[in-house]
């Protein structure tokens, strides 16, 4: 017993802990596909593609009621400690904040629906699905930062989603002008800034994941050093004086 | 690390009431503890875990010198009590004894009535001047053991004939009717049933406002459950001693993390 090991003496404790992480990573798949299948649906304006992301969410719905199952059964019957412990409690919160991301999506392919039937505003639709690409990498790399325990890649992943909040940063102050230039762009753009606001939030709860692959190689959370770097609470555009 | 402690756990206010510096036990060769030194609180309970052979119960029983009573073993280092060295020439281990109650785990009552069980430390102390005296004792004890009230109209019946649990739990109440300052137990729930185990659990949570309990057990959980603080123990060597919330979820060494998870090492 000298080292460090990964086999429980009960095999069927890690069989149960390997099922759990397998559904995060069917989980972590199916939100990824959705995020990118929005944009797309976004930019091109396929109202089919739309539909499937749309219909596609109450999968991803079924597995984080699976997964809350599965751990309620191993906190019941394994009484997990230590790494386990963290295993357990990061598949909890991972599974939530996939739960969410994969809600933004289904709520992006709606709003991409909706937006079919309007003229589109500027390049706006490219944009925002560059900003949804960015996310959807984010998302990949946490979850393989989580398979492979790797905290540097989590680190990266959270100062990554900076970018992300520069990217909303700039998209806000394109549509406060578009809707200053042409009031028929305002429902669009409304929209629009709704994609936006919840492709940002998408990077939170990426970024939140990321947290919890910090927590569980080292067994507490990374400090809360980064920059907030959306600024738009602050903006006035000369709206007030 | 944040603090992990509920309010119920807390520990910060209780001083060292046992210091271990650098003991050694050997049994003719084999040498069972290596270098512990370790200070154990008073009012709290610590529990000592490892797998079987770490040397648990060994370094448990050194506390109230029963390793005298084992031709083959030596003691060095030393164990403080209230800083006084309890190996010194001019302690009585039988007096020391008394002042270090200990409870094993087998429930082992003498083959007498419940009373005497209980009066029989405190008669050959000389606790008591008379019968009421005595009586105020048996009673105070069977009391703190938790036990008072399922004996209280047989205390001629024999001890031998309680069950498990009750006999365990007269076993503590004999242990503290000589009005000891440190409880020792050496798994004492193991020959219990869940719902004994969990008596004796409360009772040594109890027990934990007057007396420094220090425990020995198997049962991981029962540390977790029980316990202040926990040292773990492994091949002699004390690998890690620390609040027993912190070691359950952010055990330092990676022994104790492999031992606490049922993880092969």
């Amino acid at each position: 017993m000298t080292d460090m090991q990964d086999q429980h003496i009960a095999s069927a404790y890690d069989r149960d802990l390997e099922a759990i992480q397998a559904l995060i990573m069917k989980m972590g798949g199916l939100v990824e596909d959705a995020i990118t299948n929005a944009a797309r649906a976004l930019e091109t304006r396929d109202d089919e593609m739309a539909e499937a992301v749309r219909r596609g969410d109450a999968a991803v719905d079924r597995l984080e009621e699976q997964i809350n199952e599965e751990v309620a059964r191993v906190i019941a019957l394994r009484a997990p400690t230590a790494r386990d412990l963290r295993v357990v409690l990061s598949v909890l919160k991972i599974s939530s904040n996939l739960e969410r991301i994969g809600d933004y999506a289904k709520n992006l392919a709606k709003r991409a629906s909706v937006l079919t039937q309007m003229q589109p505003v500027g390049d706006s639709a490219s944009t925002l699905r560059r900003m949804a690409q960015q996310v959807r990498a984010m998302l990949k790399d946490a979850l393989d930062a989580y398979v492979q325990r790797d905290e540097a890649l989590a680190l990266d992943v959270r100062d990554r989603d900076v970018e992300v909040d520069q990217m909303y940063n700039n998209i806000f102050r394109a549509f406060i002008t578009h809707m200053m230039e042409d009031p028929r762009n305002i429902t669009a753009c409304m929209h629009l800034h709704f994609i936006a606001k919840n492709t940002e939030r998408m990077g939170d709860h990426v970024t939140s994941i990321a947290d919890q692959v910090v927590y569980l190689t080292t067994g507490s959370m990374p400090d809360e050093s980064r920059q907030k770097k959306d600024r738009t609470p602050f903006e006035t555009h000369g709206a007030v004086r | 690390m944040n603090d992990m402690r509920i309010t119920e756990r807390a520990v910060d206010l209780s001083e060292t009431k046992i210091s271990a510096r650098n003991v050694q036990v050997f049994y003719g060769d084999t040498h069972a503890i290596k270098d512990v030194s370790v200070d154990i609180a008073d009012k709290t309970v610590t529990a000592f875990i490892g797998p079987s052979g770490c040397g648990k119960s060994t370094f448990l029983r050194c506390i109230n010198r029963m390793n005298d009573t084992i031709d083959t073993a030596r003691v060095t280092g030393d164990i403080l009590i209230d800083g006084e060295d309890i190996y010194d020439r001019r302690v009585d281990p039988v007096q020391l004894r008394a002042k270090v109650g200990m409870v094993f785990q087998k429930p082992n009552p003498f083959p007498k009535s419940i009373y005497d069980n209980v009066a029989y430390g405190p008669r050959i102390h000389g606790l008591a001047r008379n019968k009421v005296e005595l009586d105020e004792i048996v009673e105070r004890s069977l009391r703190r053991g938790a036990i008072w009230d399922e004996v209280k109209d047989r205390l001629d019946a024999p001890g031998t004939g309680l069950s498990g649990g009750q006999q365990q739990r007269l076993c503590i109440a004999r242990a503290v009717a000589t009005e000891p300052e440190i409880l020792l137990m050496d798994e004492p729930c193991s020959a219990l049933d869940p719902i004994a185990t969990a008596q004796v659990e409360e009772l040594i949570d109890e027990l934990r406002r007057n007396y420094s309990v220090v425990i020995v057990t198997h049962s991981m959980q029962q540390a977790a459950r029980v316990s202040q603080k926990t040292a773990f123990f492994h091949l002699g060597h004390l690998v890690e001693y620390g609040e027993t919330g912190q070691i359950f979820t952010t055990p330092r060494d990676p022994r104790t993390e492999s031992y606490i998870t049922g993880r092969i090492g």
